[in-house]
């Protein structure tokens, strides 16, 4: 699995955070994603894909074939 | 009820795509279809009043999905055709074209549509924002020095006003309320709103109830305030709320009152669930609630895809919802309110970067950043334990 996020579409929710602590973090000024882990571990994979389908500004893109 | 072999999705946006996707990742392979009143792909809609507004994004930039990821989710998409009935019972569902689905469960996400002002309709030059044709039609109109007068005075007018101010234009917001948001943020927060907006050279006519138009040969030319008054304009955005968009239920053996009324697991009936802003269900520790916002449209799809799933779960979500105003972004978490007490628990408001805690009946109730969405959502854990229900 290989994540990427969207700085510029992201809005700060940080709803990933509370979902994937190990992949999502927010930046302390402005609130914005912070990747962690780009290949996160199979462990996580179920928390990636729910924090990418509820990211309220769609920016998490899962890529299941990488 | 046991595994349903096929489901019928009405609304195919946010809350609508979030169900088909959150069906097919928990492994569900019967059939799954999706139908939408607009011809286009499901699209986002926060960017409408923002950056699609604004011009900063091509608006297919505001899509939710690509066509190869929508592909691979091997689900019927029917736009273009909205749905015209539900029958409960038999849950079919049929368009306007004439077409009839059926399948074991229905989830009902069709939205809201805008309330307008009495006469709106005849003449051009008046807008309301909730779609994508909407937003182009109001960009189309928004040019440096036209005067735009933005009747409402909430979230949505609030943005709207921002944005068309940074597009040049001169911009008046109007509405009944003393200050922006405030009968949702309380005025702490509405005062500092009205501040940001004044600096930046929105004209605010709040106060006072708008009463209608005033037009000449076809076009808007002013709105008229419960003063009397007629402020002057050549575009105006009507931004005055929405209501849940249930007519196609009429007759359906729904309930219906402010949103389809919905349990606490988001069934209206058997086999019907509701999701996002037309849903109204009852929370187990908030009441019966009914969420306009972009969050919850996802969060409670994926609680109506596990309980179509037979999962049983009871859909408890703690609030959320953010603005983007000038340069402010705000993050709200829980249910403000205008008669809560509001303490500052980070950050100064002077400096425009502070967090704030609604408290009611010593409980805590809400928590609003401003310019601080990290420190905000860390602040969040004080409403978990009140939203969350004792198992
Ligand atoms: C301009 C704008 C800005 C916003 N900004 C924010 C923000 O900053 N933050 C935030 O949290 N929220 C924001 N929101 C709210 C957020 O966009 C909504 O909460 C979210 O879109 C709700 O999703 P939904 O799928 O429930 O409804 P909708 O997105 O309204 O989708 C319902 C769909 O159903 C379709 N439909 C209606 N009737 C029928 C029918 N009879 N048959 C078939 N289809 C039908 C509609 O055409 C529509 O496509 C904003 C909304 C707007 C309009
Ligand atoms: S959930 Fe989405 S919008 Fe929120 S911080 Fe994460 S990436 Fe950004």
């Amino acid at each position: 699995m290989k994540v990427t996020v969207d700085e510029d579409k992201c809005c700060g929710a940080g709803q990933c955070v509370l979902l994937a602590p190990d992949v999502f973090d927010q930046r302390e000024d402005d609130g914005i994603v912070v990747l962690l882990d780009a290949a996160p571990p199979e462990e996580l994979h179920a928390a990636v894909r729910e924090a990418a389908a509820v990211c309220p500004a769609a920016a998490i893109d899962v890529d299941e074939n990488a | 009820m046991s595994v349903p072999s096929g489901v019928v999705v009405v609304g195919a946006s946010a809350a609508g795509l979030a169900t088909a996707e959150a069906l097919r990742r928990k492994g569900y392979r019967g059939e799954v279809s999706v139908v939408g009143a607009e011809p286009h792909l499901p699209y986002d809609r926060p960017p409408l009043s923002k950056q699609v507004l604004s011009g900063a994004w091509d608006p297919k930039r505001a899509r939710l999905r690509t066509e190869e990821t929508l592909a691979a989710l091997r689900a019927e998409f029917v736009l273009g055709d909205p749905a015209v009935a539900l029958d409960a019972g038999s849950r079919t569902v049929r368009t306007a074209s004439g077409r009839v689905l059926g399948g074991d469960a229905v989830v009902v996400a069709t939205g809201l549509r805008p309330r307008t002002l009495p006469g709106q309709d005849g003449l051009s030059g008046v807008h309301v924002l909730r779609t994508l044709d909407d937003a182009l039609a109001l960009r189309g109109e928004l040019k440096e020095s036209v005067r735009v007068v933005v009747v409402g005075e909430g979230v949505l007018g609030a943005e709207i006003a921002a944005t068309a101010r940074g597009l040049g234009a001169e911009v008046t917001m109007a509405g009944p309320q003393p200050a922006p948001l405030a009968a949702q943020l309380g005025p702490m927060v509405a005062e500092l709103l009205a501040d940001l907006h004044a600096e930046r050279g929105v004209a605010l006519r709040l106060g006072a109830g708008v009463t209608g138009l005033t037009g000449q040969d076809g076009r808007v030319t002013g709105v008229r305030l419960g003063t009397g008054e007629v402020l002057p304009a050549d575009v105006v955005v009507v931004a005055i709320g929405a209501e849940p968009a249930t007519g196609w239920l009429a007759g359906s053996g729904l309930r219906v009152a402010d949103g389809v009324v919905c349990d606490s697991r988001c069934r209206a009936a058997d086999g019907v669930y509701a999701a996002g802003d037309v849903a109204r269900w009852e929370h187990a520790t908030l009441g019966s609630l009914r969420l306009e916002n972009r969050t919850n449209a996802v969060e409670q799809a994926l609680a109506v895809a596990d309980n179509i799933l037979g999962a049983e779960r009871h859909y408890t979500p703690v609030p959320y919802f953010w603005t983007d105003q000038f340069d402010a972004k705000i993050h709200v978490f829980g249910l403000p309110s205008a008669t809560a007490e509001v303490s500052v628990v980070e950050g100064d408001p002077a400096g425009r970067r502070f967090v704030a805690l609604y408290r009611e009946d010593g409980r805590a109730t809400g928590v609003l950043g401003w310019n601080m969405p990290k420190q905000a959502r860390l602040h969040r854990q004080e409403l978990v334990a009140a939203v969350t229900p004792a198992v």
